[in-house]
């Protein structure tokens, strides 16, 4: 299988080394974009790359670089999103902190082909060292002359720099992120207008993910074309999927667009911790329906199959439950997360998300009414399509999805039940 | 009102940006790391240094979970406590914590050393589970792990 970005893993961090970097093929799609390339054209071949956002949006990337204005009176910004904050992914982390040269040359290419001669990355707190790990990398790119004026006689500028977040899920999203970047609270704004338009100090603003960069520079060195043969019509390229949970080889792994997801987790991931029996797999980060057994036997990991599966690839964060989990308890654990990271900038949301939790507790003490299950369900579509921004609806869509296919993990937490059952509650 | 390092750290980070407001987060963190938690002065003193107002200043500091407005212990010790942590036994972890401190889940011990806090998904889900003290990640960790840590920190 053909891997593209993570090439230099197993060199464990001595990429960051920009001479490492550079002996094993690094900063040679930046001087070809720049003597090769007008700036339409590098967009025309990412556009040919097939190549789409790999934060979780799955939006063209070519097309969002192509909505930016040539002309521009406000200074243009490219802005990476290091925010990775997903629940079951962790696959930026390794890309940041084993080749961060690969994106930050992804980023110059990116600013060349927009016209921006500034560009941001955006970085979790928690990810400190990586913060440091890129700071370096960024000085060393300086020094060689990839970055700041003129960069290699073109006549192009270019600064960057690292921006630390906080501790908030929502700076994800790419405008409460801009937001956060302008020194505010992390609150989304409304669209559009778009951030391609009107983006980061009023300036047109490209957003995008740090896999989606750090593809850039081979789309460069073997072309568009190439890079979307390694994927599927739709979904070009290869995917870096951060597998965790009830596995016996967890981690991030590179395959193709389209690989079979029970391929990942019995050849990459060694198969279900203690060979028990499959129960459920999120696909793609917290946020996206649940998918289970039957429908992980079928489904291939690309946007359209995971889509036609009734799920989402979203961030590509895989987390596998086995036989033992109680899909009530991992659900009422993901609606933890979106009731503390609601950001409270819209009713349905700040509202929702903890009603949603008070039902959840008190069914987790095997107390629920008659009609709770049907009250959650109820409860997530009254912010499902009615939130200010996406996070309403990653909160909704898991427990619905979890109801229609555990129903039986909820409906024994109704106490009711459970005396005709004949179980006591523990 | 900071170091002179700190205060030349903060000067060369609003270079960075064309408005001084973009460098409140970063100024922050300086502020947490001299007084191990942002104080009213911290406040009042970035509100000044960046052209902002004492209240936006607050609003941004209370948005954000990894700033503390109270004194906290000198190590913080963060569980993931997020499903894919969960599912491998993050509970146990904090549980674990809880009785060899004796100290609930947001509480620090009498002489100031530990806080331990319950946190969301910290990006290591495949190293699960998770433990964050200050800024140093600890992947796939045991409760033998955590009693070597914090007795390595006593």
């Amino acid at each position: 299988m053909t891997k593209v970005l993570t090439n230099r893993f197993h060199l464990k961090g001595r990429a960051c080394d920009i001479d490492v970097y550079k002996e094993t093929g690094g900063y040679q799609a930046l001087p070809k974009a720049l003597k090769e390339f007008q700036p339409d054209q590098v967009i025309e071949e990412v556009k040919k790359s097939a190549l789409r956002g790999r934060g979780g949006a799955g939006f063209p990337t070519g097309m969002k670089w192509g909505f930016v204005p040539k002309e521009s009176k406000r200074p243009k910004y490219v802005v990476c999103n290091a925010d990775e904050s997903e629940p079951g992914t962790g696959k930026d982390r390794d890309l940041m902190r084993y080749d961060p040269h690969q994106m930050i040359e992804g980023m110059i290419i990116a600013g060349y082909a927009l016209g921006s001669n500034t560009s941001y990355i955006y970085i979790r707190g928690e990810y400190w060292y990586i913060k440091e790990i890129l700071e370096k990398a960024i000085a060393q790119a300086y020094e060689r002359g990839y970055l700041g004026k003129n960069i290699l006689g073109s006549g192009f500028d270019h600064d960057m720099y690292v921006h630390p977040g906080a501790g908030a899920y929502i700076c994800g999203e790419e405008t409460a992120l801009l937001e956060s970047l302008e020194g505010k609270r992390g609150h989304p704004r409304l669209k559009p207008p778009f951030p391609a338009v009107v983006g980061l100090y009023g300036g047109p603003t490209v957003v995008n993910n740090v896999e989606t960069l750090a593809v850039v520079p081979h789309i460069i060195m073997n072309g568009g074309e190439w890079y979307k043969a390694l994927g599927t019509e739709k979904s070009g390229g290869t995917k870096l999927f951060t597998v965790s949970g009830h596995v016996n080889n967890p981690g991030n792994f590179e395959v193709p667009m389209g690989y079979p997801l029970m391929s990942l987790i019995n050849n990459e991931c060694g198969g279900i911790t203690g060979g028990r029996k499959l129960k459920a797999v999120i696909p793609g980060g917290s946020s996206v329906p649940i998918l289970n057994a039957e429908e992980c036997e079928k489904v291939n990991m690309d946007y359209e199959s995971v889509a036609a599966a009734g799920s989402m690839l979203g961030s590509g964060g895989v987390i596998v439950m086995d036989e033992t989990a109680d899909i009530f308890e991992s659900t009422m654990n993901i609606t933890h997360f979106y009731k503390h990271e609601s950001c409270g900038w819209c009713t349905p949301c700040r509202e929702g998300t903890r009603w949603l939790y008070k039902v959840f507790e008190r069914m987790k003490r095997y107390e629920g009414r008659p009609g709770d299950v049907e009250l959650l369900y109820d409860l997530a579509d009254k912010i499902l399509g009615k939130s200010f921004c996406a996070l309403g609806d990653a909160a909704a869509m898991p427990v619905q999805s979890a109801i229609k296919k555990f129903r039986e993990d909820f409906e024994r937490r109704i106490k009711h039940n459970l005396v005709q059952i004949g179980k006591a509650a523990d | 009102m900071f170091t002179q390092a700190n205060e030349t750290k903060l000067d060369e980070l609003i270079t960075h940006y064309p408005v001084k407001r973009s460098a409140v987060l970063p100024a922050l963190y300086i502020a947490q790391e001299e007084h191990g938690y942002v104080t009213d002065d911290d406040v009042k003193y970035i509100a000044q240094r960046l052209d902002m107002r004492v209240n936006e200043v607050e609003e941004v500091v209370t948005f954000y979970t990894m700033y503390s407005r109270k004194p906290v212990g000198q190590y913080k010790l963060q569980v993931c406590r997020t499903l894919s942590c969960a599912l491998l036994g993050a509970e146990k972890i904090a549980e674990h914590i809880e009785h060899k401190l004796d100290i609930g889940i947001g509480e620090t011990t009498k002489d100031g050393k530990f806080t331990l806090m319950e946190v969301e998904c910290l990006g290591y889900c495949d190293l699960a589970p998770c433990l964050q003290v200050n800024f140093d990640y600890h992947e796939k960790v045991t409760t033998e792990d955590v009693d070597g840590l914090i007795e390595g920190l006593k």
